[in-house]
């Protein structure tokens, strides 16, 4: 990490903030060859004001909904000139910015194809006026216009999928981070500025202030929004899911709401437990979804030692009626039976259990490490 | 060279010749056809340019926000509620100090919707801090965006200018303009040297916030140059007149008004009206005449005082209103001749709106009702049985 930071240090942020850390990792990451276009929001607000300001890069900010469409004018302006070689373009905002009022420029700014990186830092609201529920507001979330009452639990909708939502649009990359993982966050935005053309990253941000949490939790409320699913750590090229980060056995929600005022009334109000369990059911989801959870054989069990399967064995092994589900990858055979992924030996409704799909994973939307994961029983002969 | 050519194309015409390296647009209403020329010229491979399609006029006017702050010259075209979806844009485009250009084909604003011409949209952005030119004819609203580029690109002013030119009256009217060559606007036109731009090998910050102990001075300078703007904008035209030979733009043309005991003041294409009614009433003896307001921001109040002043009946002409107040060109000259030691009779009427027809029967009819008592708000060719139907 570079000793002399892009975002310098002296800016009024929120102790605890976990925008400022994530911006900051963003701009190191994208190095000094590089221009920002800012929306309007807590990121513009506290790292300037006449005439100071903590950016070390070249950085505007006009409005609150257009920094994708000033953006695609310093790249249109730096294409005419002949300078978009060397100087990379990031647009960046916050929740509200990116998935409500900035959200048709960003779209337009996509489907156009301008060489820009847009991040949006979610921290779940719009913090900058004081903790109103933007559509990246986390269901049973209270904020200000979402507040939790006798006849409220907070927000009723849950996140809008904004990853997915821009993923659809073609574009050559977008994913999520969190500030949890700092290596990630620098690593995707390497990543992105490499590839020519429209990227996404959407970095999860805990906001202490509007959250009502520790500001020294920053970093483990940023972690278990990942660790208990709610939160799910994802990459998509060209529109298809390419990674995934697994998590080692989830956590259940509660770890992550307890810490935040913001959740509160779940844990005092009557019917509380039955709003958590829905939570619990959306982290559940994801975790099905994304197949986030790593499955790895218990170390204190011995490897029990491999079976011989021939193609006749394995059929056998087909996931239906009770009977395991294994299927075979480059001569080894996995069990896929415990996978919420492979339920009655089906997936997705395209592959059968019981079956060699060495052959299938050349088009399957995700790499080898999926399969990997799975525990082996056992070899196929011939 | 003469050409018999549409108001959009020969605008079109004019801004390829001032070599802007990005244009952004969005489609309305009856501003389309200078866009679409211009895009087929970057087609046809005659114009080293990027058109940029943006998905709205909010961010069209981003779009030329971001060109700007790059250095690199921009161009945009609206109107009507274009305009004003861009209206929050325009003020931060003024603040900022970009020296952009465009043109507002003007239209009436919704709601009722209607596509026909008056001048609210334009009107309604006047407070905007860009410099608003009005066209009278084709010729005056070619030559007045290149000198549009000239005073906003100026290092003492970098403000924008908004040219405002009547929709389809003017943008879709085929008439004989004189296109001038690209080596004399290269002459005009010196490429763009930006103030400040965003670059890596020297960061600035943009855009930052103010707080108020130092807002009120980015507003006092904005005024400030406003005033500076009345210096320079005769200027220019007295070295466009040198260069092109021709006389267009500056503050305000004068039209008969020498001996005049009447006078009607109006901004755009209805000027041309009104001096065609001037001859005829000249003709019959009447001493009247017309004043053309090109440049409505910064107020060329002396200049307006200076040519009025002897004038006892003024009428002024608006193609727009501030609904529960007046005709705001009307409230301008008010305020020009408010204290001073002649104060001359000032009528306001209110015309032309959604494309209702100004013809010359009303112009007389304005310059008959002079003689009485001052008109505050006059709605001129009002339908009396609609009226009567509607309370």
């Amino acid at each position: 990490m570079a000793t002399k930071h892009l975002l310098a240090s002296g800016h009024t942020a929120c102790a605890g903030c976990g925008q400022a850390i994530a911006a900051r990792l963003v701009v190191d990451a994208a190095g000094s060859d590089v221009i920002i276009a800012n929306s309007t929001g807590c990121l513009e607000v506290f790292s300037n004001i006449y005439p100071r300001t903590a950016w070390e890069v070249p950085w505007i900010h006009s409005l609150f909904e257009n920094p994708a469409s000033v953006a695609s004018g310093i790249e249109a302006g730096l294409r005419s000139l002949g300078k978009l070689d060397n100087v990379r373009v990031i647009a960046q905002g916050g929740d509200g910015s990116s998935a409500d009022i900035g959200f048709q420029a960003i779209s337009g700014m996509f489907e156009r194809g301008h060489d820009i990186l847009y991040v949006c830092y979610d921290n779940g609201a719009y913090m900058n006026t004081g903790v109103q529920r933007s559509s990246q507001t986390p269901f049973d979330a209270s904020t200000t216009t979402t507040p939790s009452g006798k006849k409220s639990f907070g927000k009723k909708m849950p996140k809008k999928d904004l990853a997915l939502i821009f993923a659809a649009h073609g574009i050559p990359y977008s994913a999520t981070a969190s500030v949890a993982f700092p290596t990630d966050v620098q690593r995707k935005v390497k990543r992105a500025l490499d590839i020519r053309g429209p990227k996404y990253l959407q970095i999860f941000v805990p906001c202490p202030l509007g959250w009502r949490h520790d500001p020294a939790l920053t970093y483990d409320i940023a972690r278990l929004a990942v660790e208990t699913g709610l939160f799910p750590v994802i990459e998509y090229r060209d529109g298809e899911l390419a990674s995934v980060r697994k998590i080692d056995a989830p956590k259940p929600v509660e770890e992550y709401l307890k810490p935040q005022g913001r959740f509160r009334h779940l844990f005092s109000a009557p019917g509380g437990e039955e709003e958590i369990e829905k939570i619990q059911a959306i982290a559940d989801a994801n975790i099905r979804k994304f197949n986030m959870v790593k499955e790895r054989p218990k170390k204190e069990e011995k490897m029990p030692e491999l079976k011989k399967f021939t193609l006749e064995k394995l059929a056998k092994c087909d996931g239906k009626e009770g009977r395991p589900a294994y299927v075979a990858y480059k001569g080894k055979v996995y069990d896929v039976s415990k996978n919420n992924l492979w339920s009655d030996g089906d997936h997705m409704g395209m592959h059968e259990a019981g079956r060699d799909l060495t052959a299938d994973m050349e088009d399957a939307p995700h790499g080898e490490d999926n399969m990997l994961d799975m525990p082996v029983v056992g070899e196929l002969e011939g | 060279m003469k050409e018999f050519i549409e108001g959009s194309a020969a605008i079109a015409r004019t801004i390829k010749m001032c070599k802007p390296g990005v244009i952004s647009a969005y489609p309305i209403t009856p501003q389309t056809h200078i866009g679409e020329n211009l895009v087929q010229f970057i087609a046809n491979g005659e114009m080293e340019c990027q058109f940029v399609n943006a998905e709205s006029e909010h961010s069209s006017a981003s779009i030329i926000l971001g060109v700007s702050a790059v250095g690199v010259r921009a161009y945009n075209s609206t109107s009507s509620q274009g305009l004003l979806l861009m209206a929050e844009v325009l003020y931060s485009i003024a603040g900022m100090r970009f020296p952009l250009v465009i043109t507002c084909a003007n239209r009436a604003v919704s709601s009722p919707i209607n596509i026909w011409n008056d001048q609210q949209d334009s009107v309604t952005l006047r407070d905007s801090g860009w410099i608003q030119f009005y066209a009278e004819n084709n010729q005056e609203a070619c030559d007045l965006h290149i000198q549009a580029y000239r005073i906003a690109e100026d290092q003492n002013i970098s403000l924008p200018v908004m040219v405002c030119v009547d929709g389809y009256i003017l943008t879709h009217a085929v008439e004989v303009v004189n296109l001038p060559d690209q080596e004399q606007v290269d002459g005009f036109l010196p490429p763009l040297k930006p103030l400040h731009v965003l670059d890596p090998q020297d960061p600035v910050s943009m855009g930052v916030l103010y707080d108020p102990s130092s807002y009120m001075e980015t507003r006092y300078a904005i005024q400030e140059t406003m005033s500076e703007a009345l210096e320079l904008i005769p200027r220019v035209a007295s070295e466009f007149k040198e260069m092109f030979g021709r006389e267009s733009g500056g503050l305000i043309q004068e039209y008969r008004t020498s001996d005049a005991d009447k006078v009607i003041v109006a901004m755009g294409s209805v000027v041309s009206t009104v001096k065609e009614v001037v001859d005829e009433m000249r003709g019959e003896g009447e001493k009247v005449g017309a004043i053309k307001v090109i440049t409505h921001r910064p107020l060329p109040s002396q200049a307006l005082y200076d040519s009025l002043k002897d004038v006892p009946e003024i009428a002024v002409l608006d193609k727009s209103i501030s609904l529960g107040a007046a005709g705001p060109l009307h409230m301008d000259l008010k305020y020009t001749f408010q204290g001073k030691n002649v104060s001359p009779k000032i009528s306001g009427f209110v015309a032309g709106l959604g494309g209702r027809d100004i013809t010359r029967d009303s112009i007389r009819e304005i310059f008959d009702r002079l003689s009485g008592e001052q008109i505050n708000c006059q709605f001129v060719n009002l339908d009396v049985e609609q009226m009567v139907n509607a309370t």
